[in-house]
């Protein structure tokens, strides 16, 4: 089952007094995303992602056209609570996201408002930390945390509301390597072990190719919608959308011009030096 | 001359508390003229501690800064003429545009600098044009501005007041591959065309390996190593064991390496991969 459909969105955001109303950021998009998927979504600084994703859990509803979750039309100011619940969402930069100054306290503070009986919340906050692996670091400052644990901290405290579906918008931007790796095992696992749906925004290509599936935004439309290797196998096409390749795939495409016979789909580390492998006999 | 030096320089925050923690400890680097360094290590490693020591916003708890061969901290009045001679653009700088148009943010600097307005005029016009800004762009508000373009304001902001250094922490932190590459450029070419000399923090090795000539690498406070690309890349598994990215092109190699062909498993762009794989193939030009 869909537990998100997005039936030909146009979004313009509203003008500001007595100026021409602005462009249309979406324009025509159409994206059904199953339960349990892991999608990565890619697209240059305006292409239209960010504005996607708000649209995702109802922070924006489209100017034309539907988005349900999970059926619930998004443009139903009522139904706002449950499709909040159901689509959680990650932002950039972690900072802007923690609001107590104990991570438990955190974690716990969506569900506090939601009048979630103590003791459950209890559980679930436990729960959560142990699910993005940060449970020791329960009664930590937040502040005295790494940007990745930070991160962590607040998908954790997404999580303890157990919604269905989690976007994250850039979640590793402000990130060193090792806070990038932190949080995309932490994704993978929330997917793999617990089901949860991913939509991940993303500027970087080797956290895309560990999607199942990556969409692709250009000028507020999709560009491609398909799994990793079939979508970085247009070299040309990205770069031109202002994107970028992996580097394995960039060197098949390379070797690929100057006359050698390589497929168009490798991206994993291990394929490429395979294939190379065989060519050099 | 090296243009900075440090003497066995040491950091430590909050000394004497309980929670002292020694964030530089004797580093003793010297940065030639012209250079083009990169600058890398894991959070927490020092290397933002130590960069804030090259322009004299952190002080240092013991050692010394030499910028020219004067100790910066000689004279403590002094300390103004050294931060025009060493810029530091910090992590996302556009945070801190607050003028009413771009023009008058990239003037900021040089008119504390008490030149004159043609000087000042002169000076921003060039600044904005080494970042690709220009026309009708200066006369906008820095807030109308894109990601990208709002990044480059910021930096020729300091690009303005003509340091003889430009130290630029994570410059393309956050922007998409095609902003990453314009900025990367355009350091490139001020680099180029006014020899200043870079220090450029990034995450990125294969952004050092492409526009650096040296690189600097942090490790918990120390400095670990500091040498030719080459020389610093040839070490590629002790820095991963330091928390660094290795290029996935090196990893590429270094397995086919593993495999018995003859290939440099420190091999980090792939247009080097590419033209050794084209030798080895028959089809080089070598």
């Amino acid at each position: 089952m869909d537990i998100i459909e997005v039936r030909d969105v146009t979004f313009g955001y509203p003008a500001m007094d007595g100026a021409m109303p602005c462009a249309p950021v979406l324009r025509g998009v159409s994206v059904k995303i199953a339960k349990g998927e892991f999608v990565a979504v890619l697209g240059h600084n305006g292409s239209g992602k960010s504005t996607l994703a708000k649209h995702l859990n109802a922070i924006l509803t489209p100017t034309r056209g539907t988005v349900l979750i999970e059926g619930i039309d998004t443009a139903d100011e009522s139904r706002l609570l449950d499709i909040r619940r159901r689509v959680g969402m990650v932002f950039q930069n972690p900072d802007n996201q923690i609001v107590a100054t104990v991570v438990e306290e955190d974690v716990a503070f969506a569900l506090e408002n939601l009048g979630v009986p103590a003791a459950e919340i209890r559980r679930r906050v436990d729960e959560a930390l142990n699910d993005v692996g940060m449970s020791k670091y329960a009664r930590h400052a937040p502040h005295h945390l790494s940007g990745g644990q930070k991160q962590r901290v607040a998908i954790a405290g997404i999580i303890a509301m157990r919604p269905d579906c989690i976007v994250l918008d850039e979640p590793t931007a402000m990130l060193d390597p090792r806070g990038r790796a932190e949080v995309m095992r932490t994704l993978k696992a929330l997917n793999k072990d617990h089901g949860i749906t991913v939509v991940l925004i993303t500027h970087f290509m080797d956290e895309a190719t560990q999607a199942g599936r990556v969409v692709v935004m250009d000028d507020g439309k999709i560009l491609y919608d398909a799994p990793p290797s079939q979508v970085f196998s247009h070299v040309e096409e990205l770069t031109a959308a202002g994107l970028d390749v992996p580097q394995t795939t960039r060197l098949c495409y390379e070797l690929r011009k100057a006359g050698f016979d390589l497929r168009e789909d490798i991206i994993s580390q291990e394929d490429c030096a395979r294939a190379v492998a065989r060519l050099l006999g | 001359m090296a243009i900075i030096r440090t003497e066995n320089l040491t950091h430590i925050y909050s000394k004497g508390t309980v929670f002292a923690e020694t964030a530089v400890e004797n580093v003793s680097i010297e940065i030639e003229k012209g250079e083009f360094v990169g600058v890398i290590g894991h959070t927490g490693s020092g290397k933002s501690t130590l960069i804030q020591h090259l322009n004299g916003l952190l002080a240092p708890t013991s050692g010394r800064v030499l910028i020219d061969g004067e100790d910066i901290w000689a004279n403590k009045k002094d300390i103004r003429r050294f931060r025009f001679k060493v810029g530091l653009v910090f992590q996302y700088p556009e945070y801190q545009l607050f003028e009413e148009t771009v023009y008058r943010d990239i003037s900021f600097g040089p008119k504390n600098m008490n030149l004159s307005p043609a000087e000042i005029d002169s000076r921003v016009l060039e600044a904005a044009a080494l970042v690709g800004l220009g026309g009708d762009i200066l006369e906008k508000s820095p807030f109308e501005l894109s990601g990208g373009q709002k990044r480059r304001a910021a930096i020729a902001g300091v690009v303005a007041m003509r340091p003889e250094v430009l130290i630029l922490d994570e410059p393309t932190a956050g922007l998409d591959p095609r902003g990453r590459e314009l900025i990367l450029g355009e350091i490139r070419r001020i680099h180029e065309k006014t020899g200043t000399t870079i220090l450029l923090v990034s995450h990125s090795m294969e952004d050092i390996a492409r526009y650096a000539g040296r690189v600097l690498v942090m490790n918990k406070a120390r400095v670990f190593c500091y040498d030719t690309v080459d020389a610093v890349f040839s070490r590629a598994e002790e820095l991963e064991g330091m928390g660094l990215s290795v290029p996935q092109i090196t990893r590429v190699c270094r397995e086919l390496a593993g495999m018995g062909y003859d290939l440099d498993p420190n091999t980090y762009t792939v247009e080097a991969a590419k033209a050794r794989l084209l030798t080895l193939l028959g089809k080089g030009e070598g």
